[in-house]
């Protein structure tokens, strides 16, 4: 199957495109002819594939978890380690690639949007790096839950600009980055966090993320042979999904997106967009959102700040019509014990992100036959979620 | 222009397309009665456009005074479908000039687009503005528009450049152009380049071209109906309501305080 997604319109099937005002089209239009000449210019992917390998640590590790594997007697699971990146989580990938494309563009300046933050200490780090200034808009109510993450982001010399409009977590966050970048764009280069957005930024983080996928195809091809059975992502935006799922796509793997459910897909509090929503329009781009009957975008709950948005990346919102794709979600309860099995039993304490996709990963391997094969994609590590963590189980207390 | 099985009401409407004055409110802020005293009051105040806002919760287009009056609006009750059935209450008031409703595309994907131009039409509206559906995004709402005698106005911005031209000879009713970039909101400045702009928006324009964003002084309100047909005022109209609210919530101060309103107004419009 050849994927030619998206098309010239942006479009991924019916969803995707550019529903921004019309200020933004012609900036979205300046990204759109860089990132197209960049990508075929051997020097930019070569600056890019070195900062990969020697900032950020690439390739990441690949390892067979044994001892989990054993203690569930089904498919055979192997990790694939985007925890490892520096700043610990895959976000650092998408950060080098579109600060990288932001210097060619001669901006000086990056902005970003963040939740937990994970991705404003990526840009801020990247910033830094490359000698560009970063600015992280951030909701007020994610500024006072991620105390650590802000202080990262100060240390590493962006500034965080605090987010008091509409609900302020992380999708007014994104309002207000594109808010802002509306009025600077001549020197500012806005640096999206996920597939998500106006075209063309589904397409650009994807293939900035899709060497998660293409160093698991080798990866597993060189330990076991041929290709996994199933392969198991979180999906908050949809970044590191589509990073892994993308360059298996028709080739018979089965690939499950797991979604935050959060206090449960019947409760109100819950984060799983394509499971519980409804197509229609956010953050410029046709996809599934969580909204009322008048489309007003609702809040969204999970535990994970990560996971914690109303939206998904409209390739996604084609792979789950198509089929392509299966989506489950998994609680707050879920995933916390899951972090607690994987610690346990691999030595790896994941991102309570990442601890869904091990989550819906557990379930499904005790019911394979011990032959078949799965893959976890192990997002981020979970130093940054300790005090979320220790809060949940009440103190080391809780934990037995 | 195709055949309208449906004949537009817009041009029928519009007193005048010189020096237009096309104020922006927003449908339900404070209360929906007031929505149709105060499009009223602007009309005696010299409108010739009314640009009625549905509240929305993620106005990408919008700086902090509107979606202030969004979320109070919001707050209030008010749906897409509730604004609509305010129109048909203003012109029993007497609102004899244009009425164009203002929404995101969410909502009117939610209700449907053709739904939403057959419920203008019979709604005694006569416009449409959808901020973020761009030209080649709108062509199918701009059928459902036209089929049934809805103007779709269209947006233009100063770094639309080459899309100028297209965007200026497919617009109906009046051509928006978007003074500065950034959100709506009052501004201390104009742009200094915006009269080559709006020269360059009026040449390939078969329709009014009115300018917007940021306007809120008298001086600039005079200034752009040098260089175009028309000023829309949203965030200023917005804070002179907000300034005077208390009087327009109390039964016995209501009429001074829409005196008041249009005192303001005309002074902000007077030339
Ligand atoms: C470790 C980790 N995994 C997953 C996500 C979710 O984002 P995405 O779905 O774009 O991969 C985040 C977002 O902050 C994250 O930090």
């Amino acid at each position: 199957m050849s994927v030619t997604y998206p098309d010239a319109k942006g479009r991924f099937g019916d969803f995707g495109g550019k529903f921004v005002p019309e200020t933004l089209m012609a900036p979205l239009q300046e990204i759109e002819a860089y990132l197209t000449e960049a990508l075929q210019d051997e020097e930019f992917i070569a600056a890019f594939q070195h900062e990969l390998k020697t900032y950020g640590g690439r390739p990441t590790a690949f390892t067979y978890a044994n001892q989990l594997t054993e203690s569930l007697g089904g498919a055979q699971i192997y990790l694939k380690r985007e925890d490892l990146n520096h700043t610990g989580a895959h976000k650092l990938n998408n950060a080098i690639g579109q600060a990288l494309l932001a210097k060619r563009m001669g901006k000086t300046k990056i902005i970003a949007e963040t939740g937990a933050g994970q991705h404003g200490v990526a840009s801020a780090t990247v910033a830094a790096k490359l000698g560009l200034e970063c600015k992280v808009f951030m909701g007020e109510k994610d500024i006072e839950r991620q105390e650590l993450n802000v202080f990262r982001m100060k240390l590493l010399g962006a500034e965080v600009i605090p987010v008091s409009s509409g609900s302020k977590t992380l999708k007014d966050a994104t309002n207000e980055a594109i808010r802002h970048w509306v009025a600077h764009c001549d020197d500012e280069y806005y640096l999206i966090g996920s597939v998500v957005g106006p075209h063309p930024y589904p397409e650009m983080v994807r293939n900035f993320q899709r060497v998660i996928g293409d160093e698991t195809k080798t990866q597993f091809d060189d330990v076991k042979g041929g290709l996994p059975n199933r392969i198991y992502a979180c999906v908050g935006g949809g970044s590191n999904a589509i990073g892994m799922f993308y360059p298996f796509l028709g080739t018979g793997v089965e690939l499950v997106g797991i979604e935050a459910a959060g206090r449960g897909i019947q409760s109100p509090e819950h984060a799983a967009t394509l499971t519980k929503g409804t197509p229609g329009i956010i953050h410029g781009s046709m996809t599934y959102l969580l909204q009322d009957e008048f489309g007003q975008i609702t809040e969204p709950y999970s535990i994970s700040a990560g996971l914690d948005y109303p939206g998904i990346g409209p390739e996604h919102a084609y792979l789950h019509a198509s089929k392509q794709v299966r989506y489950e979600s998994i609680t707050d309860d879920e995933a916390l014990e899951a972090i607690k099995t994987l610690s346990r039993t691999e030595g790896i304490i994941p991102a309570i992100e990442s601890a869904h996709a091990v989550a819906q990963a557990i379930k499904e391997a005790e019911t394979m036959d011990p032959s078949e094969t799965i893959v976890i994609n192990v997002s981020g590590r979970g130093d940054k979620d300790m005090s979320t963590i220790m809060e949940y189980f009440e103190g080391s207390d809780g934990l037995d | 222009m195709t055949n309208h099985t449906v004949t537009s009401t817009f041009a029928q409407r519009l007193p005048k397309t010189e020096n237009m004055f096309i104020p922006f409110i927003m449908s339900g802020d404070p209360t929906p009665e007031l929505t149709i005293e105060l499009a009223y009051t602007l009309q005696e105040s010299g409108a010739d456009v009314l640009e009625l806002g549905v509240p929305y919760s993620d106005p990408l287009a919008d700086g902090p005074t509107i979606q202030q009056a969004a979320a109070r609006a919001i707050e209030q009750g008010m749906t897409i479908q509730k604004a609509i059935q305010l129109i048909p209450e203003m012109r029993k008031r007497g609102v004899h000039i244009p009425i164009v409703l203002f929404t995101y595309c969410n909502p009117v994907l939610q209700y449907g687009m053709e739904t939403l131009v057959k419920e203008l039409k019979k709604n005694e509206a006569d416009g449409l503005l959808v901020p973020d559906i761009p030209l080649e995004e709108s062509e199918e709402l701009k059928q459902h528009a036209e089929a049934h005698g809805i103007q779709l106005i269209s947006l233009v911005a100063p770094n639309s450049e080459e899309r100028i031209k297209r965007i200026a000879e497919q617009a109906s009713g009046f051509l928006y152009c978007v003074s500065s970039l950034g959100v709506t909101g009052e501004r201390a400045e104009m742009d200094p380049n915006i009269s080559s702009f709006l020269e360059k928006v009026k040449h390939y324009s078969s329709v009014p071209v009115a300018v917007g964003f940021g306007i809120s002084t008298n001086d600039q309100v005079q200034l752009m109906h040098n260089y175009s047909d028309g000023v829309i005022v949203g965030s200023k109209i917005i804070k002179i309501i907000e300034g005077e609210q208390s009087a327009l919530l109390k039964e016995d101060t209501r009429d001074e305080g829409l005196k008041r309103v249009k005192e303001q107004i005309t002074q902000l419009i007077n030339y």
